[in-house]
Formats: structure tokens, sequence, C-alpha cells
């Protein structure tokens, strides 16, 4: 344990060890125990004896792997005198925006609630309850009657909320200075440009051998492909998350991807996950909630009609239905700056009135929300599994996508580095695209908050994935964006509309992503 | 730890242009905010805390009394210099949090300090106003308090006078061993309860019928 003080301040590494102790580290706390009693462990060198103990059945590594997940979604410590509020988010006036959107979501259900007569949640009859758990595993033959239902709300909504965003305390005075925002977003975000993008983004860069683009059929594979492989290999033996990220960052084999991203995640399929999936089964076949139509709903408009996608639908309803009963997923609350839902329920003798979130896992779907999860299922089978890695990557990134936070990895700063990066790189694009009325951002919004999922072949889209695991930042999705504006800038300075300049870029299919991201990072001059 | 926070009186911001402050159009960009303490008392600082808003470098002054010079007259030294609250003076990083700053941080011991200045910049035009809020000054905790020792006290071993172990462990690497495992299972042992169980239900119950705006 010594060593992970050298790796991490120390305040923080203690934060995480408890937090290790009390997320059922249990069989952890046995061993230790059993290792107690052992009789060649003497008082003299205890400390000695345990930690060796710990580093030969490789308890370590898997306690450093847990204090490193800790760490990763741990916010700052802050200062004594912040209150909680300051953590989720330091900037009142977007605390003030996410509470708007917020009940402007609540009002929505509430009204579809009443509208429809459909109770928000309650218990399934037996009979109902036995055909479900019948037909789990082919939730997808069901057709229910999901006409009168529609989306909580669209990414296009979010965008309105996203350009109505102002600062009180800005100067937005009409004369036009070298701060005016030309784009849509109107905040003054801290957003890096492209030098401290590619310092950033340094392992991507040409003379660095990337999967996506060294791994071509035209390049022998001992260029860089069968090393890459190797040392992947190797990474997973030792069974370190931090290496794990760190090889990621080049881009994960196709046959060690699933291990590689559950290893970085540190989600294992443990006997404790399939039980806690199956708790969450039962929760969704005991009690029936509003949102789980609009989940079906979303999937039948979404995923159902990819082409990649639609094989995995039972598994898409597999995931999500339990994914709105995870009460786990409530942590991520105190590092988000959105806040759940509450409702009042009453027991059953109808004394007891307490407060309780709604849904349980306090997450409002909207509209393209199961894209989050259908990439995933081409790397696991096993719907424990496919679950517990889904929710890590929510609890650490995507949440960030659909709720309004100054966080430089949160949507509003993605916008604007967007933005930034097009008009500072491609002047002539931008200023020509906002006079035909097709503000860019327009365009790329939907992309990013899906995290390209949907637009992109998946092959692509999950060497883009590897990178946001790697750098666990999702600026990539931004300068990404921005590269596929480059790409197509001819085509797009002939448009002289907004759906014109839609169609030169609806069909993202065909592109490589890796040839692009580099090409923008390195090659462009500036 | 306790709040040290000493009773002082926050003068509100003037600003330093140059110009008229009514009829000049442009903002001024830097304020002064005095601090004074009741009574014309001296304290030893250990600590200023803040929350900032949109003040980008912040310098400090400090008027100390100086013990040496005939008639104990005060003089202004300057303890911090271009502090930088926010990481660009154009961007919201750092705008609105928290700060402390520490005695190990200034330039001179902030001991005897009769008055305290805050000289607050913001080189940008971005903002129309810029501020401290929530000033507050802590001092160091008062360490020469003399208690009656117990008796029992002087009896104890001297720590340096070595014991006779006769064969037996050192009782301070044994000490310290089981300091360490027995802090450990007490930690295990508090946070045992913490476990969140999962069941979002109420006794098997969950109707929902409407969601609460706060």
């Amino acid at each position: 344990m010594a060593a992970l003080w050298d790796l991490f301040p120390p305040t923080r590494a203690w934060g995480s060890v408890q937090r290790c102790h009390t997320t059922g580290f249990g069989h952890f706390h046995r061993s230790k125990s059993e290792c107690l009693h052992r009789p060649e462990i003497r008082i003299e060198c205890l400390k000695e004896d345990v930690r060796n103990f710990l580093k030969k059945t490789g308890w370590e590594r898997k306690l450093q792997n847990a204090v490193y997940r800790e760490l990763h979604v741990l916010p700052q410590p802050s200062h004594a005198a912040a209150p909680p509020e300051h953590t989720k988010e330091p900037l009142a006036y977007m605390r003030k925006a996410q509470a708007c959107w917020e009940k402007r979501i609540l009002k929505s259900l509430n009204s579809m609630s009443t509208e429809l007569g459909v109770p928000l949640a309650r218990k399934r009859p037996v009979r109902e309850q036995k055909e479900l758990l019948q037909k789990w595993s082919e939730m997808g033959t069901n057709e229910p009657d999901l006409s009168h239902f529609r989306p909580v709300y669209a990414p296009k909504d979010f965008l309105e909320v996203l350009t109505s965003l102002r600062n009180p305390n800005l100067d937005s005075s009409d004369e036009a200075s070298c701060r005016s925002h030309l784009g849509l977003i109107q905040v003054s975000l801290n957003v890096k440009d492209i030098p401290e993008m590619r310092e950033f983004f340094c392992e991507l860069s040409l003379e660095k051998g990337q999967l996506g683009i060294d791994d071509h059929t035209s390049f022998p594979p001992d260029l860089f492909e069968s090393d890459h492989i190797c040392l992947g290999k190797k990474v997973l033996s030792e069974q370190d998350s931090a290496a794990a990220q760190q090889y990621s960052r080049q881009g994960c084999p196709t046959g060690l991807r699933a291990h590689l991203w559950a290893l970085i995640l540190n989600c294992s399929n443990d006997p404790e996950d399939v039980m806690h999936y199956e708790q969450l089964k039962a929760g969704v076949i005991n009690h029936d909630l509003l949102v789980d139509n609009l989940i079906y709903k979303d999937v039948k408009l979404t995923a159902s009609n990819d082409d990649y996608y639609f094989v995995f639908e039972d598994y898409l309803y597999q995931v999500l239905l339990c994914f709105s009963r995870d009460t786990a997923v409530l942590e991520h609350f105190n590092y988000s700056s959105a806040t759940p839902p509450t409702c009042h329920t009453k027991g059953q003798s109808g004394a007891e009135d307490g407060t309780s979130v709604y849904p349980p896992n306090g997450v409002v779907p909207f509209h393209g929300f199961s894209m989050y999860v259908a990439p995933l299922c081409f790397l696991y089978k096993e719907p424990s599994q496919l679950y517990s890695v889904f929710r890590e990557m929510y609890v650490r990134y995507f949440f960030r996508l659909h709720s309004i936070s100054s966080s430089p990895s949160g949507i509003v700063s993605l916008c604007l580095q967007f933005e930034k990066l097009l008009q500072v790189y491609l002047p002539q694009l931008f200023y020509h695209l906002r006079e035909t009325g097709a503000q860019p951002l327009r365009i790329a919004f939907k992309w990013m908050v899906r995290a390209f999922s949907g637009y992109l072949a998946t092959d692509q889209l999950l060497l883009l994935w590897d990178r946001i695991l790697g750098y666990d930042s999702m600026e990539i999705l931004a300068v990404l964006a921005a590269a596929v504006f480059a790409f197509r800038a001819e085509n797009l300075m002939e448009v002289t509309s907004l759906a014109a300049a839609e169609a030169v870029l609806a069909d993202l299919s065909t592109l490589k992503v890796m040839p692009l991201l580099q090409i923008f990072l390195f090659a462009t001059v500036i | 730890m306790t709040d040290n926070a000493v009773p002082c009186t926050v003068k509100s911001p003037v600003p330093l242009q140059i110009g008229d402050a009514k009829t000049d159009t442009s903002r001024p960009g830097v304020y002064v905010i005095d601090v004074t303490f009741p009574h014309g008392q001296a304290v030893k600082i250990r600590e200023i805390s803040f929350k900032n808003y949109y003040t980008a470098f912040l310098m400090v002054r400090l008027q100390k009394k100086d013990p040496g010079s005939p008639g104990g007259c005060a003089r202004w030294v300057t303890c911090l210099k271009n502090h930088p609250l926010m990481s660009s003076p154009h961007t919201e990083e750092g705008s609105q949090d928290y700060f402390s700053i520490y005695r190990h941080q200034m330039l001179v011991d902030p001991d005897d300090v009769t008055s305290v200045r805050l000289i607050l910049r913001q080189p940008s035009s971005a903002w129309l106003n810029f501020t401290l809020e929530d000033i507050r000054i802590h001092q160091c905790a008062s360490d020469d308090s003399e208690r009656d020792m117990p008796a029992w006290f002087s009896q104890l071993t001297p720590v340096d006078q070595v014991p006779d172990l006769q064969g037996l462990p050192n009782p301070q690497t044994v000490a310290s061993s089981i300091q360490q495992m027995w802090a450990l299972t007490e930690v295990m042992q508090t946070n045992q309860t913490a476990a969140p169980i999962g069941r979002f239900d109420v006794d098997g119950c969950y109707d929902v019928n409407l969601l609460s705006y706060t």
C-alpha cells in the first residue's frame, strides 16, 4: 500500500481506499484476516508479511486498480468552505440553467403520465410478471402500443437550451471584438487550442503507430501491428488498469478489446456482479415504470432501424430496463451537475411517507439514449458483463453529454471547442456556413451528444471510443467533428442552405476516424 | 479544524481608475478592498479565505505593527504579488472558486497585522464586474495556554532512555505495526453499515404518480 501513496496524493488515495471498503471488497477483508491467522506471520514484521501476501496473491494489483478507478470518478478535493453544489458545478448560472432544464423534463414526464393515464410507476400484477419472465430474452417480439408515447426530449431541444445559456456577468454589448462568439455557444469556457491538443494527444502523432491506420492490409504486420498485439497480451496478463489505459491510446486490437476495456473500467464478471444484475432483473419484473415505455420507443426508433445494431434489440432492453432500476448509479450525482427527480412514495401499510428518486437510477432517457449501449453489444455477450461495462461508461463519460456543466469533457465545452477549432482553422468555411444559415454546430451537435454512435461504422466507432477511454476525456469528439468538416470542406463551401449542408454530412459511415484525426491535429498548417 | 475566523470589517471595493468613475465609459480594472480589525487589535494570520467572483489576479498588502520603531507606528508590506486566481482572465476557469491564502505562501510573516488590503485586478474587458466575496481572516490558534500537567506524566519513562528488552522485540516497532492494523480494522468497522442495499422500493411498494418540483 505504500506504493499507492507514492503514486497519488495522500488525501485522495486514502479517500479512495475508504470508498473501496464500502463498495463490497468483502473477500479482500476475508483473505486479509485469514492471512493474519497463518503461523508464518510474525508480529515484528507484520506489515511486511501482510504486504508480501497481498502482492503474491494478486490482491495488491486489484486494490491498485480499484483505487485508480475511484480516482477517475472522485472530484478534485474542494475547499473547506465550498458547499456540495459547488463541487457538482462551480458556476452559479450553469447550476441555474441545469435546474431549469430538469424542471422542464419533470413537467414533461408528469404531463405525459396524466394525459395518457399511465402511472409513473406501479407494481406489476403476478400474471404480467410471469409473462415478462418467460419472454425476458426476447422482449423485442413484444409489440406494445407506443404510438402515444413521445420521447421526453431530443438532442435538438437540448441544443436550444445550450445556445440560450448566458453568463449574466459577461459583457455582451453589440460591439464586435476579438472575443465575440460567432458560433451558437455564448459562454467563455477554457478550451484547448491545437498546440495544446497536440501535446495532450501526443500518442496520436504522425511518428507513432496507430490501430486504425498502421494495421491496414497494405502494411506488413511486423511494422507495428504484431508488436502492439504482443504488448496488449502482456498488459492483460499484468492486469494493470493504468497500463491498459495508456495502451488504449494507440488503439485496442479487436480480439483483446473487450478484456482491455473491462480492465480499464475495472469491471469484473464476478458472481457478485451477476447477482447484482439478477437483483435488477427482479426489479424490472416486479415493477413497471413509465420510462420503460420511453426505452422501448427509443430502441424501436433508433437501434432497431440501424443496419449494424438491430440484431441486438433484445440485449438493449435487457440492459436499459435494468439500468433504470440501479440505485448504484445515484452515486454519480455527487460529481455531476445534474440532480435526480424525486417523488413521494408510501409503504405498503400506507403509513410511511418517504421521498424516493424516479426512476430509481435518477436518469431520464432521451431520444437516442440506447445508442450508448448498442456498440458495446459487439464486445460482450454476457448480459451481466455488458451491463456493468455500460454502467461504468455512463457514470464516467456519457452522463456529461446530456447535462449542463463547465467540465472540460461536458457537452458545453465540446460544442465550444468544436466551434473554436472551425473558426480558427477553417475561417472561410465557418463564415460561409454561418452566412447561409447553416451554423456548423447544428449539424455536429447530434454526433457529439451520441459520441458518434450510429453515425460511424462500428469498427471506426470502437477505435474512437478506445481513445476516449485511453485519454479519459471526450475532447476527441470535438476534434473529430471539426476534422469531418475539414475533410468535406470543398463540398460544404458550395452549399447554400442548412438542408444542403446536412445532406453533404448525412453519411459518415465510410469515414476512417484515425487518419482524419491525425491529419487535423498534426498535419494541418497553423 | 476549528474555525478561527476573526471578526473584521470588510469595506466595499474602491475602484482605481484614471478619470471620473461616473462619466468614464470603460470599466475599472482594479479594485481595492480594505479589511480592518475592531478595536485596532493586531492579529497573527493563519489564513485568508474568500470566494472569487471573476477576479483574475490578487495582491495582498498588510499593515503591520512595527515593535522595533519608537511609538510603535505601523508600516505597509506586500505579502502576495500577482497571485493568479483564474488560469486565463478571459475564460471561466477559477472565476467562482473558493480560495485560501496560507501563511507559508506569504512573502512576510503575517504577525501583528492591523489591516489587510486586497488589490484585485481583472485585465479582461469581457466581464461586467469582479470582486471577492465572503472574505474571512483566520488567526493562528493560541499555543501559549498553560494547563496543569497531571502528576502521573512525570512518572513515565522518558523516550530517550532505552528500556531493557531481555530478548523481546522493540516495543516501538511492535506498537507502530499494531497501531496501523488497528486503525485499518476501525475504519472497516465504522464503514460496514454504509454499503447501499440497492433496493429502490419501500416495503416492496413503488407506486409513483407525480414527480416533485423542488
